[in-house]
């Protein structure tokens, strides 16, 4: 089964499966020592840029600035749910998101 | 590889959506399959339909277009029925309550709550009257703006009415340009003002004088008979959106009123050709713009595009631009103005461009007993009734109605721009236009200007779309988050400084991330630092220009105070900011169908 993934809206949604699942504005905790210094950045998304897959993990990047240093910048791929049967399953909010390692 | 958008729109796009769409509100929302809903209401933005954010599925925001500004008499009777009876939904604004018009920075008229069951019967309704959602979204030619009291204007230079009123018969429903890369904004100003904000436009026509010969071609700088004629110089590339903004650039060209829409029609056509339309971030003309340079713009618009020769650019009136210019007399279009047929036209303030149904039906009222029943709309967010004579002028000016929407407003009132925020719009970051009431109201009873300085330009804008259009603000603020005592808050960004005029700037984003019930102790510190240290007649931009940005950082001086804010720690995720069960998962369900 394929499933649909898009950034919509001037980058305001991810959509899954023609549903808007994840949106812009809220505050993530990264573990993204590449966007900024701070051990653990406090970004407000403000745009995705790009949605991908990898596995059954839903990625994106994402536009957006650390509200701990000011850094702004599109971050590495983050996790932002899974696909488990079909369904989209989103990561609690309040998670910690690492940027994918190689 | 082209992106999705334009992969749906090479399917079906521009008029014949119109038919889908009537299919859908016929069958019900419901009807639209699950997995073509992104493409339908990605091609309903091309008829004026935006799906509402989330947690409100099956609601849609209606965005009329209307050319200029321009409303004839009975055009916004129209509106405030259509308000009354369709822009009602399961939400209520606490300070504007239910069904209201939303009166945009380009001349438009937004409407909320509308369902898609609504639709046909709200198109007969508007087209009937003369009105139209077409293209007033999507990614064609938007709504043409310009000097709203073009035809009327005593400091008029060219009646450009006339000229948008072609564009806009042109242009719409034009298969050959129904389908561009992206958003077309086109701004057509007759006046010496500027109010026609072309500078900000992807396409700008503005008023110049050009030497011609006795068959009306221009003969150079100088040359010819010595007869001036008016037309138009063209500047091409400007845009305030995604942290990228750009002032429109000179192309060096001049065109007579005739020919308008020729050139028009050519840069447009140039950019649906070669637009980008691989990358939605990289596609409106202003990348193309940096990328090619005005010279080739104007060169390939020669060779490709237009049949005749190009003319170079006239002489400008920019020198005499006040619009919006955080300077000089005339930065907007309030108060009682000298119409050139000796009535009069008289701007009213509408805080945050927001007006009940209500009122917007009692307006209508007025417009038709005291003017010609037209009323015009600004680019900032304020209405114009136009054609009062002077003998009904003081009658006019005491009507009730006018207590709320005051042609002698605060300045803070008067200043006061916002976006739809996060009530509505997906991409907002913050809630901002009852924040921004708010703030106009704390500042009013709390804060002075210099004395000399009677306008004060606050635009509230959500995120970097820049909708209220914040970079061209003497104080500017973008919707941010921050935390405070460790909790998230929404928060807004600072800028100060910008305008537009003879020589536009953008605001200098100088202060960050300040918390959003700190702003208006903040302007108000900033605006004690201004009357302590302002030089002799000197404006905020001029004061502004004259200090370094960590200078300015220091005036801002965020600051606790009685101002209260109700939607400081609206953070969490709902379906609607003021609903008091106002949790996501508190949504209400799809509206059922009539």
């Amino acid at each position: 089964m394929t499933t649909s993934l898009r950034v919509l809206d001037d980058g305001a949604w991810i959509s899954v499966d023609d549903h808007r699942e994840v949106r812009v504005s809220e505050l993530w905790r990264l573990d993204a020592p590449g966007f900024c210094g701070c051990d653990m950045a406090d970004l407000v998304v403000e745009n995705f840029q790009e949605v991908g897959v990898d596995g059954a993990r839903v990625e994106t990047r994402v536009h957006g600035q650390c509200i701990a240093c000011g850094e702004t910048g599109v971050t590495d791929w983050l996790p932002v749910g899974r696909v488990r049967g079909g369904e989209f399953v989103e990561y609690d909010r309040s998670c910690v998101r690492r940027t994918r390692r190689e | 590889m082209p992106t999705d958008v334009e992969n749906w729109k090479s399917e079906v796009y521009g008029n014949e959506i119109r038919e889908h769409l009537f299919e859908f509100a016929e069958r019900g929302f419901d009807s639209i399959p699950d997995d073509e809903r992104d493409a339908w209401f990605e091609r309903f933005k091309w008829w004026g339909l935006y799906h509402q954010r989330n947690g409100q599925e099956g609601y849609f925001m209606m965005r009329i277009g209307t050319p200029n500004g321009v409303l004839e008499p009975g055009q916004l009777r129209v509106v405030g029925e259509i308000a009354d009876e369709y822009a009602r939904g399961p939400g209520t604004n606490p300070i504007f309550g239910d069904a209201y018009a939303d009166f945009t920075t380009r001349q438009s008229i937004q409407l909320h709550w509308i369902e898609l069951s609504d639709v046909p019967a709200i198109f007969e309704k508007l087209e009937t009257n003369g009105l139209s959602t077409q293209q007033a979204c999507g990614d064609s030619w938007r709504n043409v703006v310009g000097n709203p009291v073009a035809g009327k204007d005593g400091r008029e230079v060219i009646d450009a009415w006339p000229v948008i009123r072609d564009l806009n018969e042109t242009f719409k429903g034009n298969d050959d340009h129904a389908n561009l890369p992206r958003k077309w904004k086109v701004s057509v100003t007759g006046s010496a003002d500027g109010s026609g904000q072309g500078d900000i436009n992807d396409l700008a026509f503005e008023p110049a004088y050009k030497a011609v010969d006795g068959n009306g071609s221009g003969s150079g700088e100088g040359g010819g008979s010595g007869e001036d004629a008016v037309g138009f110089n063209v500047r091409v590339g400007g845009g305030l959106a995604r942290n990228e903004p750009r002032f429109a650039r000179d192309i060096d060209v001049w065109v007579p009123p005739e020919r308008v829409s020729d050139v028009a029609g050519g840069l447009s056509a140039l950019f649906r050709d070669h637009g980008d339309r691989e990358d939605r971030y990289n596609a409106r003309i202003k990348f193309l713009v940096d990328e090619w340079g005005p010279e080739r713009v104007r060169e390939t618009l020669q060779a490709d595009y237009v049949d005749f020769e190009l003319e170079t650019a006239g002489r400008d009136v920019r020198e005499e631009y006040t619009y919006n210019a955080g300077e000089g007399e005339r930065n907007d279009l309030v108060g009682v103005h000298d119409q050139k047929d000796g009535r009069n036209f008289v701007g009213l303030n509408v805080l945050v461009g927001r007006m009940g149904a209500a009122d917007v039906l009692e307006l209508a009222d007025l417009a038709a007993e005291y003017g010609s029943g037209e009323v015009r709309l600004s680019q900032r967010q304020n209405v114009v009734v136009t054609d009062v004579p002077d003998e009904k002028l003081d009658d006019f000016l005491e009507s009730d109605l006018l207590e709320h929407y005051s042609p002698s407003p605060s300045p803070f009132m008067r200043g006061s721009v916002a976006c739809t925020g996060t009530e509505f719009c997906s991409l907002s970051i913050v809630e901002t236009k009852n924040r921004q009431v708010r703030f106009a109201r704390w500042l009013k009873e709390n804060a002075e200007l210099p004395d000399g300085v009677e306008e004060f330009h606050v635009h509230l804008s959500g995120c970097t779309a820049s909708c209220a259009q914040p970079q061209i603000a003497d104080v500017s603020l973008r919707g941010m988050k921050t935390r405070k005592d460790g909790e998230p808050v929404e928060a807004l960004d600072v800028g100060l400084g910008g305008g537009l005029g003879e020589e536009p700037g953008f605001a200098r984003w100088v202060t960050q991330r300040v918390p959003a019930d700190e702003v208006p102790g903040a302007i108000a510190n900033l605006l004690e630092r201004f009357a302590d240290e302002r030089e002799e007649g000197e404006s905020f931009r001029a004061f502004v220009a004259r200090h370094d940005d960590e200078e300015l950082d220091a005036f801002v001086d965020p600051e606790e105070t009685d101002y209260e804010d109700p939607m400081l720690h609206n953070t969490k995720r709902t379906w609607y900011p003021y609903a008091e069960n106002d949790a996501l998962d508190d949504a209400p369900p799809v509206p059922a169908d009539d």
